[in-house]
């Protein structure tokens, strides 16, 4: 077992790719995840990592030459944030219609305009039906961990999706935090090498990325999205793993006092370590609230998300991500959705807080806590408030 | 001279290799020079290459579901990336055969194929990125002058003059009113060791071309002037004859740039007026005389200009 020691998150993270023996990585840098690929390629620079290391002139040749590595059969790695995933855009879609692997640390930031460096997590959910795995790390340990993961689920042969681990940006990527990195050989006993099923090969020629007419696109997208729903079991079966191997367990959905809670507080990301503190101190005071925290955001842990709320009232969701003139931030328009058909569903309430950087404070989270209180009585006139706004 | 160069002694009527990379069977428009330039340089590469398409005609021709033409591995994910893609590829071979995981004495040539519009336009950033990185890879421009795939829209690489659906001649217009940018040139800039222009009018050239630029070691680019009988309004059966014009006229002028020295591969002594490439495609046919004599000053002027790049070895 490695031992713990303070190290700043994205370094953490480099190191935990390097332990994942990736083959290609291609990238561009963008803050806040420059760390991460300066380090990675400090690492190859000194021999401690073997890999190619393709320093493209664009996020979008950086997704790009990313599928063709993949495609080509080898483990492969990028990293970016805000304005670069916005680039990306169009080949995101392609890397999981292709069924190629690829594995992506996202450092969550605003998007332009204004111009923002600062985390929020606009970034990512404009690219919420790309269809990638994606993972939201509270913490830098989670963050490691969530690396190692996402490469064992993405290359698992009933899998062979692309998966994004999701952390914020500064919050969580520039801090410095007690991770434990694993021994190399636990990690090999994890990770098995990257063997796909198909690729680029002249001794087995095959036509990746064909034309597809109308007779068979819909059939295409269904047989995607029906892999993409299975892959839910050995995700959460590579967890079961993850435990065995590393001691630590991580589940689809987190709970935190969840139990006879009234009203809870529903985030994805590293705010929830302050959530959890306001959750302390109102338990104190004698509130029943408590925390969830969605882990795995796609594929949707439908179930697993149903029964972390059950027997709650009020459940205030936190967006960090406007989705302008929609019925909410997007988060709460998928829980909203999510719960729909739940008997006894409890009622949501949607603040959307935190954005372009901005500070929520234990303060903010009892404070919304109270509002959701309040609207247990009094209905909401609006689906959702910006919260936290200077008037 | 290369080693492996050295070892080429070029493709005669004799020696033509049997294999057809490019099946067969596949949707091109009849006289289509576009796909026969493809064919010739797959067929002077071989079966041991990994190809990238960018989006366009070739690629839509090629590979409807559940038909393929390619019996080399193949891979397309989008229209302006084939550069950036063919890096990945190129960079995976080179990571896979260090750490013994693809045989490292094989050889594997990776090539990118695009139109003018996926090189000249949409994909120039991608292109002069991965020529720029040094990748060992072969990218071919097929270019047919506008973008054939859309419906003959123009590009940066359709000819002054041409009549296209954006670029009408009008009472204000005569149709593209902009010189063919010159992709050549850009790619011979970035200093890489090879650059060529080809026709299928010249096959062996052509084939010739093609194999040096996957031999010589870091990036090799070449540009195959590829007639288009649908876009350009011509007779299926005179794209040859067509791709043959514009050699003999000097507007499309063969040569390679090897380790940034030019060299004319076919001289033409007598050229043959520009009216004749012109008047026998319906794109040129609202063109007056003025301008077909514009068309002339320009080309014999691009003509000295390359004569004297030659000339300064």
């Amino acid at each position: 077992m490695g031992k713990r020691i303070a190290k700043e998150v994205s370094i953490a993270v480099a190191e935990a790719v390097k332990q994942c023996k990736v083959d290609v990585i291609a990238a561009y840098p963008i803050t806040p995840q420059t760390h991460i690929v300066e380090h990675l390629s400090e690492l190859v620079a000194n021999g401690e990592l073997d890999a190619e290391y393709i320093t493209v002139e664009s996020e979008h040749s950086a997704m790009s030459a990313c599928l063709g590595s993949v495609a080509t059969g080898a483990r492969t790695f990028t990293s970016t944030s805000s304005q670069g995933l916005a680039l990306m855009h169009e080949i995101l879609f392609i890397a999981p219609a292709l069924r190629l692997p690829v594995v992506m640390v996202v450092a969550n930031r605003a998007l332009s305009a204004p111009i923002s460096i600062w985390n929020d997590h606009g970034d990512i959910m404009a690219e919420r039906d790309i269809g990638w795995i994606q993972t939201f790390a509270e913490n830098g340990q989670e963050a490691v961990d969530l690396v190692y993961h996402a490469f064992r689920v993405a290359e698992d042969r009933r899998v062979m999706f692309p998966a994004i681990v999701n952390i914020d940006g500064f919050t969580l990527s520039h801090m410095i935090e007690p991770i434990e990195l694993p021994d190399q050989e636990q990690v090999d006993q994890y990770l098995p090498p990257f063997k796909p099923r198909y690729k680029l090969d002249p001794r087995k020629p095959i036509s990746m990325g064909p034309v597809g007419i109308p007779e068979i696109y819909m059939e295409a997208k269904k047989a995607q999205d029906e892999a993409f729903k299975n892959a839910y079991k050995v995700i959460v079966k590579a967890w079961d793993e993850f435990e065995k191997v590393f001691g630590r367990r991580y589940h689809p959905i987190e709970t935190y006092r969840m139990e006879d809670a009234e009203v809870a507080l529903l985030i994805m990301g590293s705010l929830a370590e302050t959530a959890m503190t306001a959750v302390d101190r109102m338990r104190e005071a004698g509130k029943r609230v408590g925390l969830v925290r969605i882990r795995l955001w796609r594929p949707f842990p439908l179930r697993d998300f149903v029964r972390a709320v059950k027997g709650v009232k009020m459940l205030a969701v936190i967006d960090r991500a406007l989705s302008p003139g929609a019925t909410g931030g997007p988060v709460a328009t998928e829980v909203r959705s999510a719960l729909y058909q739940v008997p006894g569903r409890p009622r949501v309430v949607n603040f959307i807080a935190g954005l372009g950087g901005r500070d929520v404070t234990v303060e903010d989270f009892e404070e919304m806590a109270d509002k959701a209180y309040f609207y247990m009585k009094k209905k909401p006139k609006e689906p959702y408030e910006m919260f936290g706004v200077k008037e | 001279m290369r080693k492996e160069w050295a070892k080429f002694k070029g493709f005669s009527a004799k020696n033509l290799p049997k294999e057809e990379p490019l099946a067969p069977g596949h949707r091109a428009c009849q006289g289509c020079g576009e796909v026969l330039a493809l064919r010739l340089a797959l067929k002077a590469l071989g079966l041991n290459v990994i190809a990238v398409s960018a989006t366009g005609c070739m690629e839509i021709i090629s590979s409807p579901f559940p038909y393929t033409s390619w019996r080399v591995p193949w891979l397309h994910v989008a229209f302006e990336n084939a550069a950036a893609v063919a890096s990945g590829v190129e960079a995976a071979l080179k990571a896979l055969k260090r750490k013994g995981r693809f045989p490292k004495n094989r050889r594997v040539d990776v090539v990118a194929f695009a139109g003018d519009g996926g090189t000249a336009d949409i994909g120039l950033q991608a292109l002069s990125g991965a020529l720029e990185r040094g990748h060992d890879f072969v990218y071919i421009c097929l270019d047919n002058e506008a973008y054939m795939n859309t419906g003959v829209q123009r590009s940066s690489c359709t000819p002054y003059g041409a009549m296209t659906t954006t670029s009408p001649p009008g009472a204000r217009s005569f149709g593209q009113m902009t010189w063919k940018k010159n992709v050549p040139a850009i790619a011979a800039a970035h200093n890489i060791p090879y650059v060529a222009t080809a026709t299928p009018a010249y096959f062996l050239d052509l084939m010739n071309k093609v194999k040096k630029a996957a031999l010589v070691d870091g990036p090799a680019y070449v540009h195959i002037y590829s007639p288009c009988p649908t876009g350009w309004g011509t007779k299926g059966e005179d794209s040859i004859t067509l791709a043959k014009l514009a050699v003999e006229t000097r507007i499309f002028p063969l040569y390679e740039v090897i380790d940034g020295k030019y060299y004319l591969t076919r001289k033409v002594t007598k050229p043959k007026p520009v009216e004749e490439y012109l008047k026998r495609q319906r794109r040129f046919r609202h063109l007056t005389e003025a301008q077909i004599r514009e068309i002339q000053e320009r080309v014999d002027a691009e003509y000295e200009r390359l004569l004297k790049l030659a000339e300064c070895l």
